[in-house]
């Protein structure tokens, strides 16, 4: 019981680190959310067989991180968790393709290796960079991001309240969880079936407790937006750091830096 | 100043499953008055509290604030108006930080910014809890969110104050600072309580609620010694004018 505490503790990773004063959190949030994306992008773009091309993009979370303060023990966990998603999607291109495209050494490697690797880097590398960006900047502020850039406040209202109610749903459950295994003596209580039971009231808890959050929040004049005092004001780094980063996207993109850098070190450069 | 009288006129609700909460609840409350509505559990505080922001609306009677009545379409106003503490303060505090907290309303009330952060900042200075405004408001100890959910509600400048249970869950000391900080208000305040001490010390008039109806309205003083009027009600003598069991263990003794 006392791991499901932990557990639950952890929920709040992402505002704790969001919280902190880092260079990155002083990023404007738009900024971060358009590098990220055409970060994102830029990594789709690469063909199926490419993993050198790729390996240089790494810098950009990695960046992210260190700006961030972002610890990578949460972050490899994080990612262990999305995990199987792109381990299953995956998981059938070493049998299907099997022609060989690069040899290591005398081993010939088939193009199904190749993809699978390239789309376990892909998910590392936007997976970790969308990671450190939240981390580096809070659910609340990428929504604030996200409506100044013109999504609509019904979406982003809806981002953020969802997430606010992940933390009273978790509360009412753990008032449950500790009040069913008081009572059973340490043995399974009633086992399975009292579960069924405890999610149909814990259902009814939350929507209860949920209305009287509208309530408290309607006495002090919500009406749909969540408005806030401090504006957003794109500053010179904001600006440095758009520009520079979509630029090193754009140029990585076009020059083969990985091939570059292993033909200068193999000495091709002859 | 007929603009903070509360009014409330045969006052009728029933709950959608048939339970009638409130049968005719009729007061009057004028400019600056401290009241207490007490009563046993289940008596319609928290469902007449509930009316008084229009979280409820009546199945029959008015509710009237000021000159206002209390319909769908003078909700705005009346919110404005009427702040309302509520008795868990974890359901009204819900924003990142403490002082976006306290600003949520001023900045839906759509002030200037820098009338908000004045607003915020003598909000929190009034309940003593300046030093916290970054903080999570879910990291704070029960004490402290009160006096915050008390900041968020005066941030407003409401100019009456509706508190459902406002000592409950409070040690002693935060007990203390929470009713001399009520002392220091002139709002028109309306609390529903069940520490009579506290209604005995902060209002001069207590509302009794029995079974949805008004079992009697008067002074405080004179209502909670009265026990014609607490003992039906299934209320007590507030602990300070009940005798001292220690000094009355003695006095047998001798």
């Amino acid at each position: 019981m006392a791991n499901i505490h932990v557990k639950a503790a952890e929920i709040g990773w992402l505002e704790r680190l969001a919280s902190r004063d880092t260079p990155l959190g002083r990023v404007d949030p738009r900024v971060k959310l358009i590098t990220t994306l055409a970060f994102i992008v830029t990594v789709l773009s690469y063909g199926k067989y490419q993993i050198a091309a790729l390996l240089p993009l790494a810098v950009y979370p990695l960046v992210l991180m260190v700006m961030g303060d972002v610890p990578a023990r949460f972050l490899i966990r994080k990612l262990l968790i999305a995990s199987p998603f792109a381990i299953f999607v995956g998981l059938f291109n070493p049998l299907l393709d099997r022609q060989p495209v690069l040899t290591l050494g005398s081993y010939p490697i088939a193009g199904g290796w190749v993809s699978y690797a390239a789309i376990l880097l892909r998910f590392v590398l936007t997976v970790s960079a969308a990671l450190a960006m939240m981390a580096g900047t809070g659910i609340y502020n990428i929504c604030r991001g996200m409506e100044r850039l013109g999504v609509p406040s019904v979406f982003t209202v809806q981002v953020l309240l969802l997430y606010r109610y992940l933390f009273v749903l978790m509360d009412e459950g753990l008032r449950m969880v500790r009040a069913r295994a008081l009572r059973s003596a340490g043995n399974r209580g009633m086992g399975l079936r009292v579960y069924g039971a405890m999610l149909g009231s814990l259902l009814l808890r939350t929507l209860d407790r949920a209305q009287r959050v509208h309530v408290a929040m309607c006495c002090r004049g919500f009406d749909g937006h969540v408005r806030t005092i401090q504006s957003l004001r794109l500053r010179g780094g904001d600006v440095v750091f758009l520009v520079g980063w979509l630029g090193l996207f754009v140029m990585l993109r076009l020059v083969d830096v990985a091939g570059l850098l292993g033909a200068l070190l193999t000495g091709a450069g002859r | 100043m007929s603009h903070h009288i509360v009014e409330a006129t045969d006052v009728r609700y029933a709950y959608s499953d048939g339970t009638s909460a409130l049968n005719g609840v009729s007061f009057r409350i004028t400019h600056g008055e401290a009241v207490a509505i007490v009563g046993a559990n289940g008596a319609g505080k928290s469902t007449l509290l509930g009316h008084l922001v229009g979280w409820l609306s009546p199945s029959s009677g008015t509710i009237r604030i000021g000159d206002t009545i209390l319909t769908q379409q003078t909700l705005a106003i009346i919110r404005r108006t009427v702040g309302m503490v509520f008795q868990e303060p974890d359901d009204q505090l819900f924003m990142p930080t403490v002082f976006e907290d306290v600003a949520f309303g001023p900045v839906n009330m759509g002030l200037p910014h820098d009338q908000v952060h004045a607003r915020v900042a003598s909000a929190l200075a009034t309940v003593g809890m300046e030093h916290l405004a970054h903080r999570p408001p879910y990291h704070l100890s029960g004490g402290e969110k009160r006096a915050v959910a008390i900041a968020t509600v005066l941030a407003m400048s409401p100019d009456i104050l509706v508190m459902d249970e406002p000592s409950s869950g409070l040690d002693p000391r935060a007990r203390r600072r929470l009713i001399a900080l009520l002392m220091s208000f002139e709002h028109t305040r309306i609390i529903a309580t069940h520490d009579l001490d506290l209604a005995l010390e902060l209002c001069p008039r207590t509302i009794v609620l029995h079974k949805g109806q008004v079992a009697a309205d008067g002074p405080t003083a004179k209502l909670l010694t009265d026990p014609a009027v607490l003992e039906p009600c299934g209320l007590e003598k507030p602990l300070s004018l009940q005798g001292c069991p220690v000094c009355a263990a003695t006095g047998r003794q001798s």
